[in-house]
């Protein structure tokens, strides 16, 4: 299905990145997995990745970082001759309401979350433009849609990058390069570990399907809009979340 | 300066798919050449690589014929 294709994945090596870098491997793409500090579990990704028959490596770098992003691309773009897809999922969470909100906590959170996409996005569109294809997908967040107390500055990037997707898709558009993101709910997580039981249990009465997504879900979807099956597809956030925003 | 010309013609007939006799060294991408915005931005990506060099984005901003292409590639080789 994606077979000769190359994708970077951002924050690859935990979470709902590490399924969809597996996924993507298990349909025949070589991975370049990113991370920023978790050294060892981008490894363990790497090996699981090489056991499905193709290849992958690991690459540190801060996706806010343009001078590290652009040596990322350049490097996958000289090993595996193109980039085919980029799944922008670094993110991170600075937790507080609004009132307690340091700046430095905004700022941290719309730099990694918001202008990782950015800079990622602007370093693979050389090689995509050229090469007449490509596929951005942007994690964002379902609460990106809805808003989330506690979160503002995590909901403006997320609100931020849905923004991103739809300008990048109609931009890159002409070139055959489909942008879209995803919005997934409550999935089951490092992430949604931290929430305390009290928010876990708000989540759960708000979701019809009445139960946490898994990061598979996530990624099973990751690998549809990076196939040709969603050739008609750009500027779209899919809602992965059980129906907890319609 | 011949040399250069014939090369950034030969790309921008490739690229934007126009008549020869149109690539004039006064030829406005925009207005002669019927190039769009990401066009140029291509362009000049496929004249970085011709050319192995590295064109600022404020330069690149300057460049609205090919005569400015021209030169400023000229400028830098000499």
């Amino acid at each position: 299905m994606l077979t000769g294709k190359t994708a970077i994945v951002t924050g690859g090596s935990r979470g709902i990145g590490r399924s969809i870098a597996l996924e993507l491997a298990k349909n025949g793409a070589n991975v370049v997995v990113n991370y920023a500090g978790s050294e060892e579990k981008a490894q363990a990704v790497v090996e699981e990745i090489e056991q499905l028959g193709v290849k992958a490596f690991k690459f540190q770098a801060d996706v806010a970082d343009e001078a590290q992003v652009k040596e990322m691309v350049k490097l996958t773009v000289d090993s595996f001759g193109s980039v085919d897809i980029l799944v922008n999922n670094a993110g991170i969470t600075r937790d507080n309401l609004l009132m307690r909100m340091k700046e430095s906590e905004f700022d941290q959170v719309i730099n990694t979350n918001l202008k990782g996409v950015f800079i990622c996005t602007k370093a693979v569109t050389r090689q995509m433009m050229k090469q007449r294809s490509g596929r951005i997908i942007n994690v964002a967040s379902i609460v990106g849609v809805s808003g989330n107390p506690g979160q503002a500055n995590y909901v403006a990037a997320k609100a931020g990058v849905i923004g991103l997707t739809k300008t990048t898709a109609k931009e890159l558009a002409t070139r055959n390069i489909l942008v879209n993101a995803i919005a997934p709910g409550f999935i089951s997580t490092d992430m949604t570990d931290q929430l305390t039981d009290e928010q876990k249990n708000g989540m759960l009465s708000l979701i019809p399907l009445a139960k946490l997504g898994e990061p598979e879900d996530v990624a099973k979807v990751v690998r549809f809009l990076a196939s040709d099956d969603a050739n008609y597809i750009t500027g779209q956030t899919i809602h992965i979340d059980g129906g907890m925003v319609m | 300066m011949a040399d250069v010309f014939d090369r950034v013609k030969e790309i921008i007939i490739d690229k934007l798919d126009v008549e020869e006799s149109k690539v004039t060294m006064e030829a406005s991408f925009k207005d002669d050449l019927e190039a769009d915005s990401l066009d140029v931005v291509e362009l000049v990506m496929e004249l970085e690589d011709e050319f192995d060099m590295e064109i600022a984005d404020e330069e690149a901003e300057k460049i609205n014929t090919v005569g400015d292409a021209v030169n400023y590639i000229n400028n830098l080789q000499g």
